[in-house]
């Protein structure tokens, strides 16, 4: 769940992220406490906090003084939108780069997308 | 009047014969941090420890806990809980009295506390410390320190005798104690990937000095390690810091100081190179050599 590959704190951040972006966490759902997160995960709370704090930065979360952490409303149409745009750059280019690693040319490789999207 | 550091070292230095232990250590600790102060056997960290809790004293240089030199400081040190692998009790207690003890020195002492985690460690609360095993020992040292809720708590490789279980238990406390109750924190161990999660700054200290001092999270991904053909790593890497290289064959695996933005990450992906994040043992590892190395080439440069 966390590795060592970036600063833990956006590695939290991006969990809650893909819960909103799924559904886990819906509009106006609470979102675990710091304390919470900060068990379940085994990292320091302030890292935790951290991590919140940014999306709350964002707007995609709110605080509800003295009750926790809220999904803003529209947070995941915002956020797939975001994902949208980095698509090309997280998914197409390595795909295509190991593509042309293994030989398959952009036609096979459209062949293929496509029957994988049929089942 | 609110503190601002909790610990201020300034040039501090001790030496014993001919060896540096401490050599000019500038360092200041936040309160209601967790710490870890990482470093090989030898480098100096029990020696600081030591100083910081008024067990040694330094030859040069000041130290103020809250404010206060420390040493021989009784209104300082009842602040502080040290607990270390070597701990001392009294031959015949048995371990409840050994809370008992202790409870008496912290004020902050909490007995609920110390009954939950004696059952977690399954320590027997009537056998003699003398009869206990390595790992009950630990479990000993370890339940005083959480349980004192000392302003300040220093564990200095206490959890070496426990058990994986055992440590797991203990770092799950530790948190969920820590953010119930914050106070300032000072985890030392070679066990540095096991509680690499849990610290909010590292101290790395190598031959005496400093050789990092800073935010977590700023070391984790500051480092990566590029794996493939050797003549596409080189020109990858350019005038990268290099922390470590290895070979094989025509491959080559280049530890690099250097944070890779999203065009940097995708430049690598094409020419074939394989991206891999560097732990933070693996980078207090890497540092600590390369700066050995650096501090033998000071040397060759003083003699020519």
């Amino acid at each position: 769940m966390i590795d060592d590959s970036k600063p833990i704190f956006i590695q939290i951040a991006e969990l809650i992220e893909n819960d909103i972006v799924s559904g886990v966490l819906a509009e106006e759902a609470q979102v675990p406490s710091t304390n919470e997160f900060a068990a379940f995960y085994r990292i320091n709370p302030a890292t935790a906090a951290k991590g919140i704090n940014r999306l709350v930065e964002d707007g995609l979360l709110y605080k509800k003084r003295g009750i926790g952490m809220f999904v803003t409303e529209g947070a995941p149409q915002r956020l797939r939108e975001q994902r949208r745009e980095k698509f090309q750059q997280q998914f197409i280019t390595p795909l295509t780069a190991e593509a042309s690693k293994l030989g398959i040319g952009i036609n096979e490789l459209v062949a293929m997308i496509k029957t994988s999207s049929d089942t | 009047m609110t503190q601002a550091t909790a610990i201020a070292i300034r040039d501090l230095t001790k030496t014993y014969k001919d060896l540096k232990a401490l050599d000019n250590i500038n360092l200041d600790l936040e309160p209601n941090r967790i710490y870890g102060l990482l470093g090989r056997n030898g480098a100096g960290k029990t020696t600081l420890m030591s100083i910081l809790t008024g067990q040694n004293f330094q030859d040069h240089g000041t130290v103020q806990v809250f404010g206060h030199e420390p040493f021989e400081n009784d209104a300082t040190l009842a602040r502080i809980c040290f607990i270390r692998e070597s701990q001392k009790y009294p031959d015949d207690f048995k371990v409840h009295q050994a809370f008992a003890a202790a409870s008496l020195f912290f004020e902050n002492w909490d007995q609920h506390l110390a009954q939950e985690l004696m059952k977690e460690f399954d320590l027997p609360a009537k056998r003699k410390i003398k009869k206990l095993s390595r790992g009950q020992l630990s479990a000993v040292g370890v339940i005083i320190g959480l349980a004192s809720r000392a302003e300040i708590t220093f564990f200095d490789e206490p959890y070496l005798g426990l058990d994986a279980v055992a440590r797991q238990i203990f770092y799950d406390r530790l948190v969920a104690d820590f953010a119930e109750h914050p106070r300032t924190i000072v985890l030392s161990s070679h066990l540095i990937d096991e509680v690499a999660n849990l610290l909010e700054h590292v101290i790395v200290i190598d031959k005496g000095q400093i050789v990092i001092d800073a935010d977590a999270e700023e070391l984790r991904g500051a480092a990566v390690t590029v794996t493939g053909d050797a003549a596409k790593v080189q020109e990858f890497v350019g005038t990268a810091k290099v922390l470590h290289r290895d070979a094989l064959g025509a491959l080559a695996s280049v530890t690099i100081e250097s944070q890779l933005d999203a065009g940097r990450r995708e430049q690598a992906k094409l020419m074939g190179l394989d991206l891999s994040p560097v732990s933070l043992q693996q980078f207090v590892v890497r540092s600590s050599l390369s700066s050995a190395s650096e501090r033998v080439d000071e040397k060759s440069e003083a003699w020519s």
